[in-house]
């Protein structure tokens, strides 16, 4: 998709269909890691987007999101 | 006065004496529990005399067990309201440190943040409390009110176990992980005697492969009456000296059964020579050790033979520490918030005597009254 042929939501025919383009950057590839864990077999699975999501180990197809690294306080009692 | 009633009134002396010291174990009661050893009672006939004086006569303390962590020693001579107050200050006076807040990065083993967190809290730590202040709520952890501790533990399996290995101590790869951070001069301060838990061996959570727990813990100098994990004790209790008094003397088979009534040592039988013969006589050897079963009193042939009580001012303390303190300290220490508090009581009460007396002089000035005695 190049410039002269976008046209916003605001008018203008539909742009025309056809294969995407391979370079427009989607997702992207420096957007955060992110992990998740396969329901079946608890393997880390590194998933981006459009990506089938599926577990490289074992092929199972539910992922469960990692836990935050935000740190929690307690108070031991 | 006639013999008899001499008699009947030493009677009446002898029971007046047993119920102003002992407390007496009936059959399916105990009876004369409250002392009467005190200034103004009514029982009291000797009310002239300086009770502090007769307190320090009477004090004695002995020191019948002693471990590192472990001791049993006797109070002797002290009414039951002092005993009791050196039990409570032991178990909820006596400061020590234990962790208070828990940071938690992570934590994906099967135990609840807050779970995991109130265990660590009940692990004791060996510190010295006397090296660390309390921390106020307004105040900012300090290496002078804080203790460190980092916790980074992955549950791995350990490649080097046999393949059919069940013990999951060889099995995985996950042990001793509480690590002490030392902070500021701590380091310094601590070279000789490291800070760390008081066992090794506590367990915290069991995790499965790929499980993970990554977190801070604070320790703070806390007491026992705030939560029991800063209780320095396991217990601090106390109980009355079992006394067994033989008002005949039991012989033979029945000197047999006599002894099989008590907890086994505290009565012998023993061989006796009366008028050339061999008698079995049941002699009372370690009163100290009996628990006060009772089981003699169900027996109508003993009925008039023995009477059970306890010591009313004889108190045996057993202290256990949970290994932080020396079990001496734990007495020690005990004995100076005591006395610090009684201290301040003083001082408290001089106050507010002079306030009055103040305040009565104003008033006299005032009204002009004659004397008023405060």
């Amino acid at each position: 998709m190049n410039k002269e042929t976008y046209q916003g939501p605001q008018g203008g025919p539909p742009p025309p269909p056809g294969p995407v383009n391979q370079a427009t950057p989607r997702g992207s590839d420096n957007a955060a890691k992110m992990l998740y864990n396969c329901a079946d077999c608890g393997a880390e699975n590194e998933i981006r987007p459009k990506e089938p999501l599926r577990c490289k180990e074992c092929g199972h197809r539910i992922m469960y999101k990692q836990r935050t690294k935000k740190m929690v306080q307690f108070e031991a009692r | 006065m006639s013999k008899s009633s001499s008699k009947r009134a030493s009677a009446a002396q002898d029971r007046l004496e047993l119920i102003q010291s002992r407390v007496i174990v009936e059959r399916d009661s105990v009876s004369s529990i409250s002392s009467s050893d005190f200034p103004f009672h009514t029982s009291n006939r000797y009310s002239h005399i300086d009770f502090l004086e007769k307190i320090r006569k009477k004090l004695r303390v002995s020191i019948e067990k002693k471990s590192q962590y472990d001791m049993e020693f006797d109070l002797i001579g002290v009414d039951a309201s002092i005993a009791n107050a050196l039990r409570r200050i032991m178990i909820a006076e006596v400061p020590t440190l234990a962790i208070e807040k828990v940071f938690v990065y992570d934590n994906t083993s099967i135990v609840q943040d807050e779970v995991l967190a109130h265990r660590l809290g009940l692990i004791p730590i060996k510190a010295n409390p006397d090296e660390f202040d309390f921390k106020l709520s307004t105040e900012h952890p300090t290496d002078q009110n804080t203790i460190v501790f980092k916790l980074k533990q992955e549950c791995k399996r350990n490649p080097k176990a046999a393949a059919n290995e069940t013990d999951p101590t060889k099995l995985y790869l996950n042990h001793n992980a509480l690590i002490w951070e030392p902070k500021g001069d701590q380091a310094d301060r601590f070279k000789d005697s490291q800070i760390r838990p008081v066992h090794q061996d506590i367990l915290v959570a069991q995790m499965r492969p790929g499980q993970k727990i990554e977190l801070e813990a604070h320790c703070e100098k806390g007491c026992g009456k705030e939560h029991a994990k800063w209780s320095p004790v396991a217990t601090a209790s106390y109980r009355l000296m079992p006394e067994i008094i033989l008002k005949e003397e039991i012989t033979g088979d029945l000197a047999i059964k006599f002894a099989s009534c008590f907890t086994p040592g505290v009565v012998e039988v023993k061989d006796e020579n009366v008028d050339g013969k061999t008698i079995e006589v049941a002699k009372v050897v370690n009163p100290r050790i009996d628990m006060v079963s009772r089981e003699v009193l169900r027996h109508k042939e003993f009925e008039d033979k023995v009477q059970l009580t306890r010591i009313r001012d004889h108190f045996i303390f057993r202290v256990e520490s949970t290994g932080i303190l020396d079990s001496e300290k734990i007495v020690f220490d005990s004995l100076q918030i005591l006395s610090s508090k009684c201290t301040m009581l003083l001082k408290a009460l001089e106050v507010k005597l002079k306030e009055k007396k103040k305040e009565a002089d104003e008033n006299l000035k005032n009204e002009n009254l004659m004397d008023i005695d405060i």
